[in-house]
């Protein structure tokens, strides 16, 4: 009972569920797995059509905290909400308006390019022939309409990438997350991502949650979280975080970030 | 989430396994293969040494491959059963399981969706059997074709939701070999499958009521009796309340704030 009060009190206070509700605000999040501390009291929100980078070192607790953003196991204290509704409590509304690209490569092989989106249609509820309409749309943007009946075992590397960020729209989310999406691609595959990825923002007002280690994908048109051994270090737009950390590039005040932190 | 949601689900779901298990032929082949070896080449040559005398649902001597076909039916169940949970491992391993799961329907549904679509393809390969059986010299009553479709079912789903319990404890797919010696060998061998429980009794005691507890002897006990168009209520009463175990502890362990998933993290 305490839970459902508790849960309509957070939804009161950032709106109705939809609405007018952020896409994601996370509070408080806190992790520990047995004695280690994964997450220490995390806090931070995703707006509409802006791009949120996760920046942190390989450890710092992004795959932790993307492992509670899409409900592969449960948080302990705190809260994470999409679009007002709390994951815990209501995992199915949040799960269905979040689309995911997983760090590790989640296309099954053994099938063709349409069979992988169709497979994640159904997962979704959608009826086949609405599918099929969504995902030609989606995989004509990445540019792999060719490939659509071809085994997902022919694509390179940066091309199943591509079919995973078209697999991740088809149940039109409002939210993306995509963890580490560019390890392993080559430059142009890359540039591809963070083009279409910012397309995406900018033009159909996609909130986007971009995690990375990679310093070079962090622009200055984008939001930028330093994540350091599960606490967040800075939050804000990339020129702001710059300035306060006395710097003047992200990598000058990335250093200077986690070397404070070291000190 | 509308019941018309949960149904596209559960349709996607078995319509991927299928197409996965049509374009893995050598899958197909091996899991046929395995049991018509044991029909084949173990049955006729044990034929001469064991003599299986007169107990039901049999009404007369029958010959040795007539005996076990129903354990080779528990077996091709079995090995499903557990392909399908290697295919977990697998599955977790390469990251498909977390896009099953980040699916807004409810988890117990996804993983009830995924012991369906495994129980059906195993279904299928248990008629192609019954099927080459027939040349030689399986014949149950035509009837027992349809009754025992149940029973295939009923102990496919059971065997399934050990394999699933068991994927979502495996850490790594390394550990399934050890499935393979500790879980299916002992579970075959300590059963009805290859020699009546009596036979047991007489060599040794102990291991007769280790045969009796093994719920594996109640599926073939429970395959055997549909198999001749006769209800086995004991067994069914068990491969029943072996599934409802089975799939309350695999839900358990991929439940995202108990299971172990929680208490070890993903791959950080």
């Amino acid at each position: 009972m305490l839970d459902v009060k508790a849960d309509a009190a957070s939804r009161q206070a950032v709106g109705s569920p939809d609405g007018e509700a952020q896409p994601l605000v996370v509070e408080g999040l806190s992790h520990t797995f047995g004695e280690r501390h994964a997450l220490r009291n995390v806090s931070f929100q995703v707006n509409r059509g802006e791009r949120t980078m996760l920046l942190g070192l390989n450890g710092a607790g992004k795959t932790t905290l993307f492992s509670l953003i899409t409900r592969l196991y449960n948080h302990r204290s705190g809260s994470i909400r999409i679009f007002g509704w709390e994951i815990k409590h209501k995992p199915s509304e949040a799960l269905a308006r979040l689309g995911v690209v997983f760090q590790l490569p989640t296309l099954d092989l053994e099938l063709s390019v349409a069979q992988n989106l169709y497979y994640h249609a159904a997962l979704h509820g959608l009826p086949r022939s609405e599918a099929g309409a969504r995902l030609r749309r989606e995989i004509e943007r990445v540019g792999l309409t060719d490939r659509l009946r071809e085994h997902a075992r022919t694509l390179s590397g940066g091309q199943r990438r591509r079919v995973e960020i078209a697999r991740a729209l088809i149940h039109r989310p409002k939210l993306l997350l995509l963890d580490e999406p560019t390890v392993g691609l080559d430059v142009a595959s890359r540039q591809f991502l963070l083009d279409h990825v910012r397309m995406l923002a900018r033009e159909e007002g996609l909130a986007v949650l971009w995690a990375t280690h990679l310093i070079d994908e962090v622009d200055a048109d984008a939001r930028v979280i330093v994540l350091h051994q599960g606490r967040i270090l800075a939050e804000g737009p990339v020129p702001e975080v710059i300035r306060r950390a006395n710097a003047t590039s992200m990598r000058e005040a990335f250093d200077n970030l986690i070397g404070e932190r070291s000190e | 989430m509308k019941p018309v949601h949960y149904y596209r689900c559960l349709r996607g779901i078995v319509w991927r396994e299928a197409l996965r298990f049509i374009n893995q032929r050598g899958r197909f082949l091996a899991a046929l293969v395995r049991p018509l070896v044991w029909l084949l080449i173990f049955a006729t040559g044990f034929r001469f040494v064991l003599g299986v005398s007169i107990i039901p649902p049999y009404q007369t001597y029958i010959p040795y491959q007539v005996y076990i076909a129903p354990g080779l039916l528990g077996m091709i169940l079995m090995f499903q059963g557990m392909q399908s949970s290697l295919s977990m491992v697998w599955d977790r391993e390469t990251g498909s399981m977390r896009t099953l799961l980040v699916s807004p329907l409810p988890r117990w549904y996804l993983l009830t969706s995924k012991l369906i679509a495994a129980v059906i393809v195993s279904v299928l390969q248990a008629y192609v059997f019954l099927a080459i059986g027939y040349f030689w010299g399986i014949h149950p009553p035509h009837r027992g074709y349809f009754t025992v479709l149940p029973a295939l079912i009923l102990s496919g789903m059971m065997l399934s939701s050990l394999g699933l319990f068991l994927s979502s404890v495996i850490r790594q797919l390394e550990n399934f070999a050890g499935v393979m010696n500790f879980v299916i060998f002992p579970m075959f061998f300590a059963s009805s499958a290859l020699y009546p429980l009596w036979t047991v009794r007489q060599a040794n005691e102990r291991l007769y009521y280790v045969c009796k507890a093994n719920p594996f002897t109640d599926a073939v006990e429970l395959i055997r009796f549909a198999l001749y168009g006769k209800f086995n209520l004991e067994a069914f009463a068990v491969v029943g309340g072996a599934l409802l175990i089975f799939m309350t502890l695999a839900i358990l362990g991929y439940d995202p704030g108990r299971g172990l998933i929680a208490r070890r993290g993903g791959n950080e």
